[in-house]
């Protein structure tokens, strides 16, 4: 019986004129990992905002579990001290030190004592692989390491789920290596993760489920296998053929 | 008298000490440019003399008050038998106080033009004086733009200091007005809002003046 | 010989009239900060309400109005208003709320030049507003606004010497008391009150410096701002 962690139904969002998510209806069971993928500008990205709400959806309904995260009655903060987020330019606090970033969290959300706190973020840091840097400040770090930081600043919030939006996409590709194989050892270890990304090597081999939107729909969704060699859509195999082309899509 | 109708009685002799203020503001950014530009080019291309005596003027003005300024001239030079009117004092004071600032513009701007262009200039056979004259100075007049915009304005309010060496700018005429009336409070307001006018209507043509000659895509 | 006579002389008056202008200017910063701190924070993450019907036109006012006009103001003012007023307080509040007017402006640009990933980041971590502008966005706004503050130290200093005029005995009115008793060398006396205002603007800038180092981000650079209308920069 799967375990659905996360619901979402009939999502719409506009900015001004324009509608960028158009009825999105999904789930993710727990320990899933889904990739979504698309052309650029589908609202990919919005979706994964819309479900921590930094930027609330229109209309439409999402769930935690068996919390609805668009009840305005719900706490907001509390709701995204369990879902954690990957930005694409990382976001790490220049002020902090690597330790103090992915600490920062758990002291002043979580309220946790600072020894546990450094502990936590310790174990973090040493899953990812920079126990090392932890007096370093971000501008003094590499873009996938600064990427990993984020990661164990996620992961130090024991969070439900992970959404990732475009992990790789501002990082030279000599550095995109590290960081997906941080994000496939937590797939691994059975972490729930929503990934937005056009890294199609990662999505054939460590999704369970890929969700291809385009102008603001889902048009397909399936398993990778179905998706990469026998999609049912025009449009999917379009897409694919030409993100295979750009990106070498063939799996490590 | 009611407020409005206070206003509209001290209004013209308000209106004289306001044209003793542009006055005042206009003079004082003459010189300040014609002394302004001398001194920058001495801090950017000058030998070890020429900055030393360049620099040591804009530190000393900048980092004392412009009230001391007008007070050591107004002042203190009769003690060494020099006698300045109130208005020449003042305006070689705002002056020479406007040239340290403009001086600071100016080189900020001369140093970011781009060496590339310098390289660019010589590579071409022009001289160093050449280069300043056709490549430098050109976009110098166009980058200074805004901060000298700052600068008019900033003289406009500090003007108001004259009034503390007699000058009979429109803080002078307040002053004697309420003397008179003893409404010292409501005639001040009326003051502060003809400068608030001013620097309204001077910010909205400097605006203008700035986008029409702004360099495109810098 | 004797003109230097007159200076040992009339030194302990001197040192209490700087004295009286380093509170008058700590005065004057520290109101400056507190306000300006809040009113910067009311603009970028106000209501609209409030920044149009509120704080713009304090910010407008203050700047646009001279200092000398903005002391007569609360000087006279509060007799006007039957308020009891001395006139070292009546400075502070005309000085004070001027210096937030502009104050503001420094840490609203510092704030803005901060991404907002910062912000989202925060939010996304689960932090609220108020945690997040006191834990992530205040630390770093207060770091980039060193250098513009240190130019608004340095003009707040100078500006106290306009305390005079509302006959707060400051440095340089002590300057006029000393020339006026002693019939002294007005060039010598006023020069040398001068001298001490260079130094105390010198000496504070230096401290800046050395808080703007010791605070310093490792390897953050700065991005530089968009064109600002002139009354926006003022």
């Amino acid at each position: 019986m799967p375990d659905v962690i996360l619901k979402a139904e009939n999502v719409y969002k506009r900015y001004g004129k324009l509608e960028v998510l158009k009825g999105i209806s999904f789930q993710v069971n727990r320990g899933d990992t889904t990739v979504i993928i698309g052309p650029s500008g589908t609202g990919k990205s919005t979706l994964l905002t819309c479900i921590n709400q930094l930027t609330p959806p229109d209309k439409g309904r999402i769930w935690l579990e068996d919390t609805e995260i668009t009840n305005p009655k719900t706490d907001i903060n509390l709701i995204r001290s369990s879902i954690g987020m990957v930005f694409q330019h990382f976001n790490l606090f220049t002020h902090l030190t690597v330790l103090d970033n992915v600490r920062i969290g758990l002291s002043v959300v979580k309220k946790i004592p600072k020894n546990e706190a450094t502990e936590i973020s310790m174990e973090k840091l040493n899953e990812v692989g920079l126990a090392d840097k932890v007096s370093s400040y971000p501008a003094e770090l590499s873009g996938g390491q600064q990427q990993r930081v984020s990661i164990a600043r996620a992961l130090a919030m024991n969070p439900k789920l992970i959404l990732f939006d475009e992990p790789t996409s501002a990082l030279d590709p000599e550095l995109i290596g590290e960081v997906l194989n941080v994000m496939t050892k937590l797939a691994e270890m059975g972490m729930t993760m929503v990934v937005v990304s056009h890294e199609m090597g990662f999505a054939r081999a460590v999704a369970n489920d890929i969700i291809f939107m385009e102008n603001g729909f889902i048009v397909e969704e399936g398993k990778p296998d179905k998706m990469f060699n026998d999609s049912e859509n025009p449009r999917t195999r379009e897409f694919l053929h030409k993100i295979t082309e750009l990106y070498g899509g063939k799996e490590k | 008298m009611s407020f409005i109708s206070l206003a509209w009685d001290i209004l013209p002799k308000l209106m004289e000490g306001t044209a003793v203020t542009i006055q005042l503001t206009v003079i004082s950014i003459i010189i300040g440019i014609l002394l302004g530009i001398p001194v920058a080019m001495g801090r950017v291309y000058g030998n070890k003399l020429f900055y030393a005596i360049c620099t040591f003027f804009v530190e000393i003005i900048r980092g004392t008050p412009l009230l001391t300024q007008l007070f050591i001239l107004y002042f203190g030079l009769p003690s060494v038998g020099v006698m300045l009117s109130p208005f020449i004092a003042a305006i070689i004071g705002m002056g020479l106080n406007s040239a340290a600032y403009q001086a600071e513009y100016f080189r900020g701007a001369i140093q970011s033009v781009k060496k590339e262009q310098l390289t660019a200039a010589y590579s071409i056979g022009m001289s160093q004086f050449q280069t300043i004259r056709h490549i430098v100075l050109p976009q110098m007049f166009r980058l200074v733009i805004p901060s000298w915009s700052n600068e008019l304005i900033y003289l406009l309010k500090y003007s108001s200091m004259a009034y503390m060496i007699q000058a009979p700018e429109i803080m002078s005429q307040g002053r004697l007005i309420a003397s008179r009336n003893f409404r010292t409070f409501e005639v001040f307001i009326i003051v502060a809002l003809i400068y608030l006018v001013l620097v309204s209507i001077l910010s909205k043509f400097l605006d203008v003046i700035e986008r029409k000659f702004r360099i495109p895509g810098l | 010989m004797e003109q230097l006579n007159l200076i040992w002389q009339g030194l302990p008056s001197l040192l209490s009239g700087t004295v009286t202008t380093v509170i008058l200017t700590l005065y004057f910063l520290s109101l400056g900060f507190v306000l300006g701190i809040i009113l910067a924070l009311g603009r970028v993450y106000g209501s609209r309400i409030i920044n149009i019907l509120l704080i713009q036109p304090f910010e407008r006012f203050f700047r646009a109005v001279p200092a000398l006009v903005l002391l007569f103001l609360f000087y006279f003012g509060s007799s006007f208003f039957n308020i009891n007023m001395s006139p070292f307080v009546a400075a502070i509040l005309a000085m004070g709320l001027r210096s937030a007017a502009y104050q503001s402006q420094i840490f609203r640009g510092a704030i803005q030049s901060i991404g907002e990933g910062q912000m989202k980041a925060a939010r996304s971590l689960g932090m609220n507003t108020l945690q997040s502008i006191r834990h992530v966005i205040l630390p770093q706004a207060l770091r980039l606004s060193i250098p513009p503050w240190a130019n608004e130290y340095a003009v707040v200093l100078k500006d106290s010497s306009l305390a005079y005029a509302v006959g707060v005995t400051e440095l340089l009115r002590q300057g006029r008391y000393i020339v006026a008793r002693t019939f002294g060398n007005a060039l010598l006396i006023y020069t040398f009150c001068a001298l001490i205002y260079f130094v105390l603007v010198f000496v504070g800038n230096q401290c800046l410096k050395l808080l703007e180092e010791k605070y310093r981000i490792p390897g953050y650079e700065i991005k530089t701002t968009k064109h600002q209308s002139v009354l926006e920069r003022i």
